[in-house]
C-alpha cells in the first residue's frame, strides 16, 4: 500500500537528515521530533537538532518474512540502533546478514530508498545503517 | 578564465557488490578471456536493491562536504548528472540537496549527457562560482546503468558516483580548475529511448567516430587553447567505457600510458557512466602530490567531450586525511554475486 504523500513529505527532515528534538531545559535528545518534553512538561523547551548518524546496535533480528514491498530484500537485518546522542530508533542494517552483526557493533547512517510504491508511485528515501 | 574556480572538496561512492566477467560469460556462452583481455575488465560493481543515482550521489557528496568542512547551507546550486535518474520526471538534485541539508536557499537541476553529465555539472559550477552567482556549487555524476542481458555492455555497466564541491576562494582549493574546453557534435553512437529499459548502441561505431574523435578533439583543443603539450601533465584521466579505450586514446596522443593508470578505475568497478571519468579523477587526486597537473577528458555518447586542466594545491594532502571513506575503501570492500543474484539486484526479470 502506498504511503500518503503528505506523511512522506512531513517526515523528510527526519528521514533524510535525522532531524529530532533536544530539550534545552534538561538536555534530553529525542528522535523523532517531539513537541513536548515528557520530563520537563511545560518547563521544557524543545529545539530542532540533527543527529550525527553514529550509533551502535542495541538489538537486532533477521527478517525472513518481509512485509509487502520489501520481499526482494529478505532476508535482511532490522535493528534497534542506539544513537551516540542517546535516543534509539529502528532501522535496517545494509550489506549484512545475521552472521555479520552483533549487539554493540558500531554503525553509521546511510541514505537509501526505504520503500518504493511500484510500479508508478513515489520512491521513499530515508535512513538505514551500515557497520563501520 | 579571469576569475578562479576550484575543487574545495571531492568524494566518491561505489556499491559493495561485484560480478566477474567469467560469471556473465558463463551464462551467455562467451569466452571470458576475450572479455577480460579484449575489454580490459576484471570485475564490475553492482548496486544494492535500495540504491540508485540519488542515494549514491548523497554518499559521495557527504564525503566531499566532509573534506571541504563547509556548511551545506552555503551551497548555492546542486547539479546531478546521470543517465539513470530514479525518476523520469522529478529531480534527483532536490533529493540530494535535501539529504545534505543544503535546501532551501539554492537552485538545483538534473543533467543528462550519457557518460559526461558529471563533467557538464562541473563546468556549470565553474561558471556560477566564477561569475559570483554562487559561493559554492555541488556537482556530481552518478549512475546505476544497465546493459542488455547478453550484450557487450553487460560486462562493463557498473555503478558509482563522484561529487565535487566547487568554490571560488583560492585559499580553499584542493585543486584549481584552471581551464576547460569542450568538443561536441551530434553523433548517434549510443541511446536509450523513453520507457526503454536497456540502451542500444552502434557496436564498432562507438569507437572511431564517437569516443576517439571527441576525446582526442577535446584534449587537443585544450592543449591549443591553453598552450600546453602532453609533457606538461603528470596525470591523464580519460573517460573509460572499458579498460582499453583510454589507453588507446593515450597512445594516439603520444602519452606515456603510465600516466593514465592512476586514474583507470573501470577494470575494477566497471564503467560507472556519469561517474566514470570523475571517479578516475578522484582516484588521481587521492595519490597526487601538491603542484601537479592533471588533464581530465570525459566523453558522453551523443556525443561530446569536456576537457579540463586541473592543478593540485598544497591543501590536498591534509584534505584527503579528513575522508575515511575514500575511493580505495569503497573499491576494496566487496561481495561477489553470481548471475542469479545479479539478475535480482538489477531487476532484470520482468516479474521483478
Amino acid at each position: 500500500m502506498a504511503e500518503n504523500i503528505a506523511i512522506t513529505w512531513r517526515r523528510i527532515p527526519e528521514r533524510y537528515m535525522l532531524e529530532g528534538s533536544s530539550c534545552s531545559t534538561c538536555n534530553t535528545k529525542y528522535f523523532p521530533l517531539r513537541k513536548l518534553c515528557p520530563k520537563c512538561r511545560r518547563k521544557g523547551k524543545l529545539e530542532r537538532m540533527r543527529f550525527s548518524g553514529e550509533g551502535e546496535i542495541y538489538s537486532f533480528s533477521q527478517i525472513n518474512s518481509a512485509p509487502a514491498g520489501l520481499e526482494l530484500q529478505a532476508p535482511y537485518i532490522l535493528a534497534i540502533i542506539k544513537l551516540k546522542e542517546g535516543p534509539k530508533l529502528t532501522a535496517q542494517i545494509v550489506e549484512a546478514s545475521e552472521k555479520d552483526v552483533k549487539i554493540g557493533d558500531k554503525v553509521d547512517q546511510v541514505f537509501r530508498a526505504i520503500r518504493t510504491d511500484e510500479p508508478e508511485g513515489l520512491i521513499h528515501y530515508g535512513y538505514k545503517f551500515r557497520k563501520i | 578564465m579571469s576569475t578562479a574556480s576550484g575543487i574545495v572538496g571531492y568524494g566518491t561512492y561505489v556499491p559493495r557488490f561485484r560480478i566477474k566477467p567469467e560469471e556473465i560469460a558463463r551464462i551467455w556462452g562467451e569466452e571470458p578471456e576475450r572479455i577480460r583481455k579484449g575489454l580490459g575488465l576484471e570485475e564490475k560493481s553492482v548496486p544494492d536493491l535500495d540504491e540508485d543515482a540519488a542515494t549514491m550521489a548523497v554518499e559521495a557528496s557527504k564525503n566531499a562536504l566532509k573534506m571541504s568542512q563547509i556548511d551545506a547551507e552555503k551551497i548555492g546550486a546542486v547539479y546531478i548528472g546521470s543517465e539513470s535518474h530514479p525518476y523520469a520526471v522529478k529531480p534527483t538534485a532536490t533529493i540530494v540537496a535535501q539529504a545534505l541539508g543544503a535546501t532551501p536557499e539554492m537552485t538545483a537541476a538534473d543533467l543528462e549527457f550519457a557518460c559526461k553529465a558529471g563533467t557538464a555539472a562541473i563546468q556549470i559550477g565553474m561558471g556560477l562560482v566564477s561569475s559570483n552567482m554562487a559561493e559554492y556549487v555541488l556537482a556530481a555524476g552518478a549512475d546505476t546503468s544497465q546493459g542488455r542481458p547478453g550484450d557487450a555492455l553487460e560486462y562493463s555497466a557498473g555503478a558509482g558516483a563522484a561529487s565535487f564541491l566547487i568554490g571560488r576562494q583560492k585559499s580553499q582549493f584542493v585543486a584549481e580548475l584552471e581551464g576547460t574546453y569542450s568538443f561536441t557534435t551530434d553523433t548517434p553512437d549510443f541511446w536509450r529511448r523513453q520507457h526503454a529499459h536497456f540502451p542500444s548502441h552502434g557496436g564498432r561505431f562507438t569507437g572511431a567516430p564517437a569516443y576517439f574523435r571527441h576525446v582526442l578533439g577535446a584534449t587537443q583543443g585544450l592543449f591549443e587553447k591553453y598552450g600546453y603539450t602532453a609533457s606538461d601533465f603528470d596525470y591523464f584521466v580519460f573517460h573509460q567505457p572499458n579498460g582499453k579505450f583510454p589507453l588507446e586514446a593515450a597512445r594516439k596522443l603520444g602519452i606515456d600510458t603510465k600516466k593514465v593508470m592512476a586514474g583507470l578505475m573501470t577494470p575494477k568497478i566497471g564503467n560507472t557512466y556519469s561517474g566514470a571519468s570523475i571517479i578516475g579523477l578522484c582516484s588521481v587526486l587521492d595519490v597526487a602530490k601538491p603542484g601537479q597537473k592533471i588533464l581530465l577528458t570525459s566523453f558522453g555518447s551523443g556525443a561530446g567531450s569536456d576537457s579540463f586542466v586541473i592543478n593540485t594545491t598544497d591543501l590536498l594532502p591534509e584534505a584527503r586525511k579528513r575522508v575515511v571513506h575514500n575511493l580505495a575503501w569503497y573499491v576494496n570492500r566487496k561481495t561477489y554475486l553470481d548471475y542469479g543474484l545479479y539478475v535480482k539486484h538489477r531487476r532484470k526479470l520482468k516479474s521483478l
